[in-house]
């Protein structure tokens, strides 16, 4: 029961405040979610301190609980069964920890909404909360899809938040649809899996194919274990924003600030790497795959990373950090560092729910408006939430000892080691490009002096929600930094930031890189003695240690040369980023149109469907054909109703001479056979 | 004068129904129509007795009964209906009332 507890709780919460939530005040229906949350968190502490105390049993540490049996039809036996072990304690204390503080941080962030608005918000929240916990805690494929699928609904439900704008409706749709994309691929490979394997449990299958040898590296020598995980990393692409389905995620920004914090921090992204993570012996057997995971992911984390730095919109620039930010966790998982790849899930979650919060912080304070270039000089006005923000934006730029600097460093160190050079190379230019938009972000937001919204030629449509208090939202107006709820998030996400990279030291600099340790038998299959690959890391760390230190200082440097750059063209010289916009005004517009990727499928897929459903399906098959057969039908009927009804006269003597006939008729057939 | 056969029943009650039927075709009242069906059904029970007594047999005599229980209700619901078509038109010419069709 302790395990069902932890997403039972949260869809509790979500029950009460759906069914009830129009009764209760913002306080009670805020607070309930709140605890719900607080609550789930709680239970998840005490379940991992249960985990850690266990002994392992063959190398394995996990508690496991069946609730109940969900199918049973011929072979296919699927019990509703959740399973605690490394990777999965890591992620619920993540998603219950880093949830409520966003659940904390929304009771502030929301409350000019109405009631009935706010209950609705805090609904979704919870739901969502509970579908991600039943995604990471389910033991098998079809228990993590129905919170895979969970978490897709409810992304629709809070992007969509705000319906009664168009953007955000659409935005709802297209993050909805294009999940579909993916997901229709995941369930291609769940078949698949059945088919080979006969089970669908994560560690029946670690252990089936844990007995068969390793795919060929080609796509010639694939088996289905290569086809499979291609059709299951479709499936991570579509929920975790991967090239070519990250589209959606930009998009999600029309959602409240604290729901894009929820969903690209603690939850939603972060689902693809978990699965694929969660399936580390099935994906280590498709080495083919694993390529494909690596480039895609490095692919994405240099296109999201160039976008970035052109993009106006403070969440805009987040969200394409988010992207790219996954690239590299694909990166890590692509080149078999299962852990770091966990690793930097793990600590982005912690700066990137405080930028996110922190962003939602400066929109709050400024009614709303989003556009960087109506801001500026916001640090000496909102102190709180610049040194919160400061303290992100160093961590994810990785400068060491931030939590971003380890993961990051791992996983390129992982990259190198592994043999991939190009693209560890690639990875250290897309780190480059991390640091110096995250810091043009920040000294575009934070420094300077402010640039009044007028003066921001008519972008300044009070744009998302009119987050309006009463007191004057003019440019000279006294501005007020976050309130309580949303400042105690703020600081606990700025503490994790700065510490929760400790975990991960790795070996060179003299730590212990506990989690890799932790998560390590998560990626075995369960008794399985062969640890080759695990002993040959270990190795390849003691003598690569220096080299280690130095790629480690060079990507410190990178960082640095990044953030540099940054401070020069927006801090030292505010003109000449405009200048080198002019000079490379090709690149700088294609950036700015984000590689004009949407405006490809538009043209790509979303047009051709639309021609033909329009022309071959709604003029040729539908009316054409349904309703041509429908209608045609009727026509005939009426044709021959025309002539028959000329027989009916009226007259009750034609009737009764025309029965008379009938009886002679046949009387006479039997009379004279 | 010799006993009557089976055969003159039957010839009598063809000649009864014959004249029922012609009846229905050539008169031009809904009553005497009634009057002639009235005339066929007991052309029909004439038959139904005589073959009867002919095979010696019970059967036909008790389907007489219903036949004419079943033709006074009819002549009941038959004239109810002459009685009000004849107040909405005020003739009893089968003619007059053609219009239940199309």
């Amino acid at each position: 029961m302790k395990l069902a507890l932890i997403p039972l709780l949260p869809f509790l919460g979500f029950l009460i405040n759906a069914v009830a939530g129009r009764r209760l005040s913002k306080s009670v229906s805020g607070g309930l979610a709140t605890a719900a949350m607080g609550l789930s968190f709680g239970v998840s502490a005490a379940v991992v301190w249960e985990l850690l105390r266990l002994e392992p049993v063959g190398g394995v540490r996990a508690i496991e609980e069946t609730v109940f049996t969900w199918l049973s039809s011929g072979t296919l036996e699927v019990p509703l069964a959740f399973r605690v072990d490394p990777l999965a304690a890591v992620m619920i204390l993540v998603v219950t920890g880093i949830g409520t503080l966003i659940h904390l941080y929304s009771t502030a962030y929301m409350h000019d909404e109405s009631d009935g608005e706010y209950a609705r918000y805090f609904s979704y929240l919870n739901l969502f909360a509970a579908f991600m916990l039943v995604l990471v805690l389910g033991a098998s494929f079809p228990v993590l899809f129905i919170g895979w699928e969970g978490v897709g609904l409810c992304s629709y439900l809070l992007i969509g938040f705000w319906f009664t704008k168009t953007s955000a409706a659409d935005a709802g749709k297209k993050a909805f649809i294009v999940n579909r994309i993916g997901d229709f691929g995941f369930v291609l490979g769940m078949l698949a899996l059945f088919w080979a394997f006969g089970t669908l449990d994560f560690q029946g299958i670690a252990a089936a194919v844990a007995n068969r040898p390793a795919d060929a590296a080609s796509i010639a020598g694939a088996t289905v274990i290569t086809g499979a995980t291609l059709l299951l990393f479709l499936g991570a692409a579509g929920k975790s924003a991967q090239i070519p389905l990250f589209v959606w995620l930009p998009d999600a920004m029309e959602g409240p600030t604290p729901v894009s914090a929820l969903i690209h921090a603690a939850t939603m992204v972060t689902a693809g790497v978990y699965m694929i993570a969660r399936n580390a012996v099935l994906f280590s057997h498709a080495p083919f795959t694993l390529e494909v995971v690596a480039i895609i992911g490095v692919a994405t984390a240099l296109m999201a990373g160039t976008i970035g730095l052109v993009q106006n919109d403070i969440k805009r620039v987040l969200a394409y950090s988010t992207v790219s930010q996954l690239g590299y966790m694909f990166l890590a998982l692509g080149v078999g560092a299962f852990a770091g790849g966990i690793f930097h899930l793990y600590t982005h979650a912690f700066f990137k729910a405080l930028l996110f919060l922190g962003s939602g912080a400066v929109i709050h304070a400024l009614h709303g408006e989003q556009d960087l270039r109506n801001m500026g000089g916001l640090r000496k006005e909102l102190p709180l939430t610049y040194r919160a923000f400061l303290i992100g934006t160093i961590a994810i730029a990785g400068l060491p000892p931030l939590a971003g600097f380890f993961s990051k460093d791992e996983i390129l160190w992982k990259a190198f080691s592994s043999g991939h050079t190009i693209l560890w190379g690639l990875g250290v230019v897309a780190a480059f490009l991390t640091a110096f938009y995250m810091f043009r972000l920040l000294y575009m937001a934070f420094f300077g002096e402010r640039r009044s919204a007028a003066a921001g030629e008519g972008h300044h449509a009070p744009t998302a929600h009119a987050l309006d208090q009463g007191h004057g939202g003019g440019s000279g107006a006294h501005l007020h930094d976050a309130p309580p709820a949303m400042a105690i998030a703020l600081v606990v996400l700025a503490i994790g930031s700065v510490v929760a990279g400790f975990v991960g030291v790795p070996h060179a600099l003299g730590g212990h890189n506990q989690i890799e340790g932790f998560l390590a038998p998560s990626f075995r299959a369960v008794g399985s003695a062969a640890e080759a690959t695990e002993g040959a890391a270990a190795a390849g760390g003691e003598h690569g240690a220096s080299t280690e230190l130095a790629l480690m200082l060079l990507s410190v440097l990178v960082a640095a040369a990044g953030i540099g750059l940054a401070t020069f063209a927006y801090l030292r010289k505010p003109g000449v980023a405009g200048q080198w916009a002019e000079r490379f005004s090709g690149a700088y517009r294609l950036l700015l149109n984000k590689y004009y990727v949407d405006e490809i499928y538009d043209a790509v897929v979303v047009q051709p469907i639309k021609r033909l459903s329009t022309r071959l399906l709604w003029r040729g098959v539908d009316a054409g054909l349904i309703d041509g057969t429908v209608n045609g039908v009727g026509l005939v009927v009426r044709g021959w109703s025309a002539v028959l009804r000329r027989l009916q006269t009226g007259s009750m003597r034609a009737y009764a001479m025309s029965t008379f006939l009938g009886v002679v008729v046949i009387v006479g057939y039997y009379l004279w056979r | 004068m010799p006993d009557p056969t089976l055969n003159s029943y039957l010839m009598l009650s063809a000649v009864l129904f014959a004249i029922g039927t012609a009846g229905i075709f050539l008169r031009r009242n809904l009553i005497t129509i009634l009057l002639s069906i009235e005339i066929m059904l007991n052309a029909v029970n004439l038959t139904f007795v005589a073959v009867d007594r002919y095979l010696g047999a019970t059967d036909g005599q008790i389907i007489v009964f219903f036949v004419m229980t079943v033709a006074a209700a009819e002549a009941a619901v038959g004239l109810a209906l002459v009685i009000a078509l004849f107040r909405h038109k005020a003739t009893l010419s089968p003619d007059a009332f053609t219009t239940l069709k199309w």
